[in-house]
């Protein structure tokens, strides 16, 4: 009897390694199988506002890493510490607290751009993305893991992000962070840029494109979502 | 006729299966039937088929919209000519207008049949005819001065984005010759509105006090600049600057006799697009104050403007993107009209409605029939248990 309670302590988990299959594939899928916009279907609107530029889409994609993975760090750090009915609450103090840190941070060191982003960096608190990952696994899973899933996530957003952001600048402005990508003489030939690409619908077109293009790929995420 | 039967027969088996040119059978395909009735016959059972298929209906559409298209190419040189205060003969017109218009024409088929071919080799169906009104429908709602590769563009766009994308012809939800239209007016707003409906010359000299634009732009002035600048009559015949194929009601309104007498088009569609119209009409002139001038100006003024009369006669009664519900029919017919006066009095920004208000109820179509059939069998369950 006493034996068996001894050796039920003794065994336990063998500790994973830091980068074993499993995290890997915790960090990797939402780049492609389970990319948040384009299979999960968040953080649509931010997708449409701030990717006229590819450079305001790097900052927030950055952004938006760096608080989806502090994020998920922290509250899976104190999970078992938050009471399950004021934990919306907890996760939302947590998010504006580093949404914030990143809005301060913008707006010392790229004021510019901080500008251009206008309210949409206050806006990450709302980002479905962020809540939806600790909710789905910062709340149930060890703080390695769920940090390396918040970057994956971010990274995920950002991926989608910087793909509108190329394509609106490129067609809308003929530039690609700010240096001209279209030379002069195609404008004195007759090339106009495209003012819809400027407009949020071009980026949901640019969002269906893209989902278009992965799903033909890969045909298990057909009718997922 | 029979030496292009005796040929193509003779050519047919490299395209069959297991022949020389296996890959080519969509395009030899789709050409066959353009050429003759297809032989098609079915494998199993009895179909009792109507004489009317797809490209018959199309064909009755494309035969509907040759007075506009016509009318348009004299205008086109009509408009021309005035501007530089030249004579001209009716010939004339027409050639300078021909010149100008059957460019833009050839383009939208070339790109537009292009990408259907490719589309249909790919998925190995055969080509339909979706695209031979579409193909005709764009180059008449744009303006005559639109740069070629803008068309090949929007063609480009509408084909892939606006059709394929839900699955070809009969799938689309909205109409895709007016998505085309809607893509060029916002991507280039530039080459869509201002002085641009006249094709210009820059070796000659305007005649004084010329403007460009269409008489849309007198709307935000009110009633008293509408009338005192063009005579209504000039409106209703359409010897005014718009689009190519938009300007002459009367000729838009010859079509749409033809599409009704031959049931093509939906005369309930069409009735209720302009009933809406005038009736919205009436109500601002009964509301008419004195902070949006356009409510003043006459009902009728609204049918025989822009692309009103076009949009309610080959743009509205697209049988694909429509109701399909004979009440449902009305109730969108009307709100287009209606829609359309409401967003030309009161939004400055786009003069031009009548592509946003269809484009709109295209998408509301699908709900007004739910809400239509809906309505039956309530109605129809009341009477049951009574």
């Amino acid at each position: 009897m006493s034996t068996e309670v001894q050796s039920a302590t003794v065994i336990k988990a063998p500790s994973e390694p830091l980068f074993s299959k499993k995290n890997i594939k915790v960090l990797k899928d939402p780049l492609s199988d389970n990319n948040p916009v384009t299979v999960q279907v968040l953080g649509i609107c931010s997708a449409l506002a701030v990717t006229t530029q590819v450079m305001p889409s790097l900052i927030m994609a950055i952004s938006v890493i760096f608080v989806s993975a502090f994020s998920n760090l922290i509250i899976s750090a104190i999970r078992n510490g938050i009471p399950n009915r004021i934990r919306i609450i907890v996760q939302l103090v947590v998010i504006a607290t580093l949404v914030t840190l990143v809005d301060q941070v913008l707006k010392a060191y790229m004021y510019d751009v901080s500008k251009k982003l206008s309210v949409f960096v206050g806006l990450i608190i709302t980002n479905c993305i962020i809540m939806g990952r600790l909710e789905a696994f910062a709340m149930q899973k060890k703080p390695w893991p769920s940090f390396l899933d918040g970057i994956g996530s971010g990274a995920g957003y950002g991926l989608v992000l910087l793909f509108i952001g190329v394509f609106r600048e490129l067609f809308g402005s003929g530039s690609l962070m700010g240096y001209k990508i279209v030379p002069d003489w195609a404008y004195e030939m007759g090339y106009v840029n495209n003012g819809l690409m400027m407009l949020p619908p071009a980026a949901l077109f640019l969002i269906g494109i893209y989902i278009w293009i992965q799903r033909s790929l890969n045909k298990s995420l057909v009718n997922v979502s | 006729m029979k030496a292009l039967r005796s040929l193509i027969d003779k050519i047919k088996p490299n395209f069959e299966k297991g022949g020389k040119l296996e890959k080519f059978w969509v395009v030899f395909d789709g050409l066959e039937t353009f050429l003759f009735v297809p032989k098609h016959a079915n494998h199993n059972g009895v179909h009792v088929r109507d004489g009317i298929d797809l490209k018959r209906t199309m064909f009755t559409v494309i035969i509907a919209m040759i007075p506009a298209l016509l009318f348009g190419m004299w205008n086109v040189g009509y408009q021309h000519y005035t501007a530089y205060g030249e004579a001209s003969t009716l010939m004339d017109n027409f050639i300078f207008g021909a010149i100008k218009v059957l460019p833009i024409i050839i383009v939208s088929y070339g790109v537009g049949l292009g990408i259907e071919f490719l589309v249909a080799g790919m998925k190995g169906h055969s080509i339909n005819e979706g695209y031979l009104v579409t193909g005709m429908l764009i180059p008449l709602i744009l303006p005559v001065t639109v740069p070629l590769w803008m068309v090949a563009f929007a063609s480009a766009f509408t084909v892939i984005i606006g059709k394929e994308v839900f699955g070809g012809t009969g799938f689309n939800i909205m109409n895709p010759a007016l998505l085309a239209r809607a893509f060029l007016f916002f991507a280039f707003p530039a080459y869509m509105s201002g002085e641009i409906w006249v094709a210009m010359d820059p070796a000659k000299t305007l005649v004084d006090g010329y403007s460009g634009a269409t008489s849309l732009v007198y709307f935000d002035e009110g009633a008293s600049a509408l009338t005192s600048n063009i005579s209504t009559t000039d409106m209703f015949m359409g010897t005014i600057k718009g689009s190519i194929g938009e300007t002459s009601t009367l000729a838009i309104l010859l079509g749409g006799l033809y599409l009704i007498y031959t049931g093509v088009g939906s005369w309930r569609i069409m009735t209720g697009v302009f009933a809406g119209g005038y009736l919205m009409g009436l109500l601002f002139n009964f509301l008419a104050g004195s902070a949006y001038p356009g409510m003043a100006v006459p009902a009728h003024f609204h049918l025989i403007i822009g692309g009103f009369a076009f949009g309610a006669v080959f743009m509205a009664t697209d049988p694909v993107s429509a109701a399909q519900t004979n009440r449902g029919k009305w109730i969108y017919g009307l709100a287009i009209g209606a829609f359309t006066v409401i967003l030309r009095v009161f939004n400055p920004a786009y003069p031009e409605a009548m592509m946003l208000s269809i484009l709109f109820f295209n998408v509301f179509a699908p709900l007004i029939d739910y809400m239509v059939v809906q309505r039956h069998i309530k109605t129809r369950l009341k009477s049951a248990y009574q």
